[in-house]
């Protein structure tokens, strides 16, 4: 299913499903490669989502039938892509609970689990970015277990410190700068996702894989330390 | 150097903006008005999108360390060069030491405060806007406040003399609008009533209304089925409209993807009136054509580059 929908004179999105999903989102990423890689690129600018593409462009130099026909054609060849492993999987430490995760304990009573159990399914999976959004670097992440779906706070926190990882509403996310939000705080990592200074400002890219590791507490402020020594370099699992 | 030497309501540097990085979440920001903040730039001889400071309805006092050409465009905010009236769409010798002092917004919101050279603030991923929320590019990532001292950038080439635009040449700048707007991306989940009193009713702006957004009211616009889509793309301009019916137009902050159903886009030669627009303020919505909005955005660029030529004298003045 392929639909091509206008956003504004300067924008169209293509449409390859109607769910959050592994293989549609593989489809978004594999278009978006596509697109980034044909010669010259019409000055285009791609933002994936999770089942949809924003392709932006000026519909001056670039009249607005030609690129749908072009956009169509790439998206049919498309075909099935297959749900490839990600090409890497980011380790990021997440110190849970305590100080750092407020809301650990409320999320455990709300699954009828132990804290403990809590964090031993939320750090099991290899998640997958399937896009960057709400605020600068934030991912949105698949592969939540579904035993951790749990309501959104009623009253959303105005602020929420950077780094914060939080369960809402059947997803999971780390806030990369703080801000307001509604998800259930159940820890925090000690890296900046995003840092505009930095060589690499975004820490992740949409079609990553990330995976939590929990760390003890005191170890906080010596993880911090050391990767801004590293100036931003990452983990990532062999 | 340029020092705000007393904060108006709220003033930043902002340029054409970040576009780039929106695949990592990142807003493009950038000039509410693109055209006056242009304007502002061209009647000082500087490329259209040098850095600027957007001014918010109270204009504030400012003091030039140099002496510099500088100009205003966009809404009136009443401002005076040592006590000697400066209209907006005028440039100005500023000397060093010079004060310009603004009251607030007769008309509109959003002003322009363009100097030679432009600001010197550091390029931040490929721009000097700020994007205040998460503190990025600027002036320190932020708002400007009292003390501040902005640097000028160097300027190559004779500088224009100082001039005021012909009422021929000015934009319109507040007391409501129309706006044009292209129906989608979620067009189909709304009911025809629906889709008729978006382009019926007229919409007052509420006093929610910022750099990321405009919350409207006005009649409910009638959809099927819930507001909500999977997190979806989002451009400065995008109607969304979630379950009470009641549009927010999205403006130069906007987040990079939403959660709500959007039945339309304000054209981007239109968004500086939405800019423009302020608490109280009516706005209807027209549909257009994409051949229009084109050629909207044709007329806009000719416009601003007929007057950079006659700003250079090379063309014929109006």
């Amino acid at each position: 299913m392929v639909r091509i929908l206008a956003q504004g004179e300067g924008g169209i999105v293509v449409e390859l499903g109607d769910a959050i999903d592994d293989a549609v989102n593989a489809r978004v990423h594999a278009l978006a490669a596509a697109i980034r890689a044909r010669p010259g690129g019409d000055g285009l600018e791609v933002v994936p989502s999770y089942r949809s593409l924003l392709i932006l462009h000026d519909p001056v130099r670039t009249p607005r039938a030609g690129l749908v026909r072009r956009v169509r054609a790439l998206a049919e060849r498309l075909g099935e892509t297959p749900v490839v492993d990600p090409h890497r999987v980011v380790r990021l430490p997440v110190c849970y609970g305590g100080g750092h995760g407020p809301d650990l304990d409320d999320v455990a009573a709300l699954a009828g689990l132990s804290a403990e159990a809590v964090v031993a399914l939320h750090a099991a999976p290899v998640y997958r970015v399937h896009l960057l959004g709400f605020t600068p670097g934030f991912p949105y992440l698949g592969g939540l277990d579904p035993k951790l779906t749990v309501p959104r706070l009623e009253v959303p926190r105005s602020r929420i410190p950077a780094g914060s990882v939080a369960i809402g509403g059947g997803q999971t996310g780390v806030y990369p700068i703080e801000s307001p939000g509604g998800w259930r705080l159940v820890g925090r990592t000690p890296l900046k996702l995003f840092d505009p200074l930095r060589l690499r400002p975004f820490l992740l890219a949409a079609g990553d894989g990330l995976r939590f590791v929990p760390i003890p507490p005191e170890s906080f402020e010596e993880a911090a330390r050391r990767f801004e020594a590293g100036d931003g370099s990452l983990e990532l699992e062999p | 150097m340029i020092t705000l030497v007393k904060a108006g309501l709220l003033a930043s540097v902002q340029d054409l903006g970040r576009p780039g990085f929106r695949d990592s979440g990142m807003p493009v920001a950038g000039a509410m008005d693109r055209q006056a903040m242009a304007c502002a730039n061209l009647l000082v001889g500087n490329d259209p999108g040098a850095a600027t400071v957007e001014l918010t309805l109270v204009g504030g006092a400012w003091r030039f360390e140099e002496e510099v050409l500088a100009a205003v465009a966009g809404a009136d905010l009443g401002g005076s060069l040592d006590g000697a009236p400066v209209g907006p769409w005028s440039s100005f010798l500023a000397r060093t030491g010079s004060q310009l002092v603004f009251k607030s917004a007769r008309t509109g919101v959003r002003a322009y405060l363009a100097v030679r050279g432009g600001l010197d603030v550091p390029v931040v991923l490929g721009s000097r806007s700020t994007y205040a929320r998460a503190g990025v590019g600027g002036f320190k990532g932020r708002v400007l406040a009292s003390g501040d001292r902005l640097p000028v950038g160097r300027a190559a080439g004779r500088a224009p003399a100082p001039r005021v635009l012909s009422p021929g040449e000015v934009l319109p700048s507040g007391g409501g609008a129309t706006l044009r707007v292209l129906l989608g991306p979620q067009d189909d989940r709304f009911t025809a009533e629906g889709i008729a009193t978006f382009f019926s009713g007229e919409y007052r702006v509420t006093p929610q209304n910022d750099r990321m957004g405009y919350r409207l009211e006005g009649p409910p616009i009638g959809m099927h089925g819930p507001a909500d889509i999977i997190t979806d793309p989002l451009v400065p301009g995008a109607v969304q409209v979630p379950g009470s019916g009641q549009p927010i137009v999205m403006a130069a902050d906007a987040q990079t993807t939403g959660g709500y159903i959007k039945i339309a886009t304000v054209i981007g030669p239109d968004l500086r009136l939405l800019g423009q627009a302020r608490s109280g303020d009516l706005l209807r919505f027209t549909r257009t054509t994409q051949a229009e909005a084109v050629r909207a955005l044709r007329e806009e660029r000719a416009g601003l580059a007929a007057l950079a030529r006659r700003i250079a004298g090379r063309g014929p003045q109006e």
